[in-house]
């Protein structure tokens, strides 16, 4: 299960602040709401069918999509396994 | 209502360049001071030296002897500018005035002057030449490095380090040497500036971090502020930074404390490289030029060191603000050419 690292600031409009190695990024909304969604606890499955609500593509690109952006996330120590 | 003391300070390092030295900065802090009010005595070594001119943060400057004019000289100037100002404390800013300062240290208390520095035993343990030494010493990851004292001994460098390497003064100056030759290059035109010895480091990849604090003296951390370089000139001065919370580098930053009972001001300058690590490459023994950033986050080192410096009883500082950032800026001042000949004529402005 991954998670947001709860000391890492995640604002409404993208900004991402690691206050431990003082990193700063910016994300789309797309990004946001998977953060969001990682944010409530949610596994990589429940977040690909919330998005599959909203967006308008085959469940394997946003699967993929999501994976990869996860990934992202755990290699700027942005999110960890639990 | 309790009236604030008003203290007499003088203040050195007031070279507000690219490569700025922490005078200005210090000034800065020390005014806004909530246990006493200042009168702020500049210590210049050059007439073009920023500070001077500011006349809303130094109320007086005077011109002093360099570091290796030796401490008689030094003390002769002091005494003057005492018997005109009467100081209660000196904070030298440079590395090259400690030497001289940690000397003077007694002789000045006797006049009534204080100050809050490392012994001389800690600020000769932490020199760049000893570094591989103290990290043994006291558990920090120090990074591989060689004192030369002749360029012959450069040819045998390639067996113990890997390019690029780190040449570096013993007090300022470094430069990444991706050859022999430009070791060469860099030992002589630091030699020509500083003088010998020159050392030789391995070059950490990574990304930069600083620390700054204050240890009372007893193995106790009074403050640590620990900070990411955002902007780096090409002098690889900070001209941006931000305040971070890695645990570890505070962890490091008592370890280097308790171990050492540092006394006064410091700055650990720190590589993590990409395995997470972090390496200790330089331990600046006095206030660094980025400390109002400190003082932005809740931590007035200065105020506390003078307070120290004066025998009072300061306790840890304690939390401080994650995500406040420093950007410096350059400023053009507009002076008469009658300050600048006054201070050049009379040593005094």
């Amino acid at each position: 299960m991954i998670k947001i690292k709860n000391n890492v600031a995640v604002s409404d409009s993208g900004f991402i602040f690691n206050p431990d190695t003082g990193e700063s990024f910016t994300v789309n909304p797309i990004g946001v709401e998977i953060i969001k969604l990682l944010k409530e606890g949610k596994d990589v499955d429940t977040i690909t069918a919330e998005l599959q609500k909203t967006y308008a593509t085959d469940t394997q690109t946003l699967e993929k999509d999501a994976e990869d952006f996860i990934g992202l996330l755990r290699n700027f120590s942005i999110a960890e396994n639990e | 209502m309790n009236k604030k003391p008003k203290l007499t300070i003088a203040v050195s390092a007031l070279n507000a360049i690219d490569s700025p030295g922490p005078g200005v900065a210090v000034i800065r802090a020390l005014r806004e001071a909530e246990s006493f009010d200042v009168r702020i005595i500049g210590l210049a070594y050059e007439s073009l030296e920023p500070g001077l001119y500011m006349h809303q943060l130094v109320d007086k400057t005077y011109q002093v002897p360099y570091p290796s004019s030796g401490i008689d000289t030094i003390l002769e100037r002091l005494d003057y500018i005492h018997a005109k100002e009467k100081l209660d404390v000196i904070i030298p800013n440079f590395d090259a005035e400690l030497y001289p300062y940690i000397r003077l240290e007694a002789q000045l208390r006797e006049r009534g002057i204080h100050m809050c520095l490392p012994t001389m035993a800690q600020f000769e343990e932490r020199h760049k030449t000893n570094l591989p030494e103290f990290g043994e010493k006291y558990g920090l990851l120090v990074p591989k490095s060689k004192v030369l004292n002749d360029i012959s001994e450069i040819y045998k460098l390639s067996s113990d380090f890997d390019f690029p390497l780190l040449v570096k003064g013993q007090y300022y100056d470094a430069y990444v040497a991706y050859n022999q030759d430009q070791v060469k290059t860099f030992f002589n035109r630091i030699t020509a500036k500083w003088g010998l010895p020159i050392i030789i480091q391995e070059f950490v990849h990574g990304i930069e971090y600083n620390v700054t604090g204050l240890g009372d003296g007893t193995g106790r951390t009074i403050s640590a502020v620990p900070m990411r370089k955002q902007y780096i000139t090409d002098k690889g001065k900070a001209w941006g930074g931000i305040s971070i919370s890695d645990k570890r580098m505070l962890e490091l930053t008592d370890k280097f404390i308790s171990g050492t009972k540092w006394k006064g001001g410091f700055e650990l300058e720190l590589m993590k490289n990409k395995d997470n690590q972090f390496y200790v490459l330089e331990i600046n023994p006095r206030i660094p030029a980025w400390i109002y950033l400190a003082v932005g986050v809740g931590h007035n080192i200065p105020e506390a060191l003078v307070k120290l410096a004066l025998g009072e009883k300061v306790e840890p500082m304690g939390d401080y603000a994650v995500g406040k950032m420093f950007i410096r800026y350059a400023w053009d001042m507009i002076v008469d050419m009658e300050e600048f000949q006054t201070i050049s004529t009379s040593g005094e402005l």
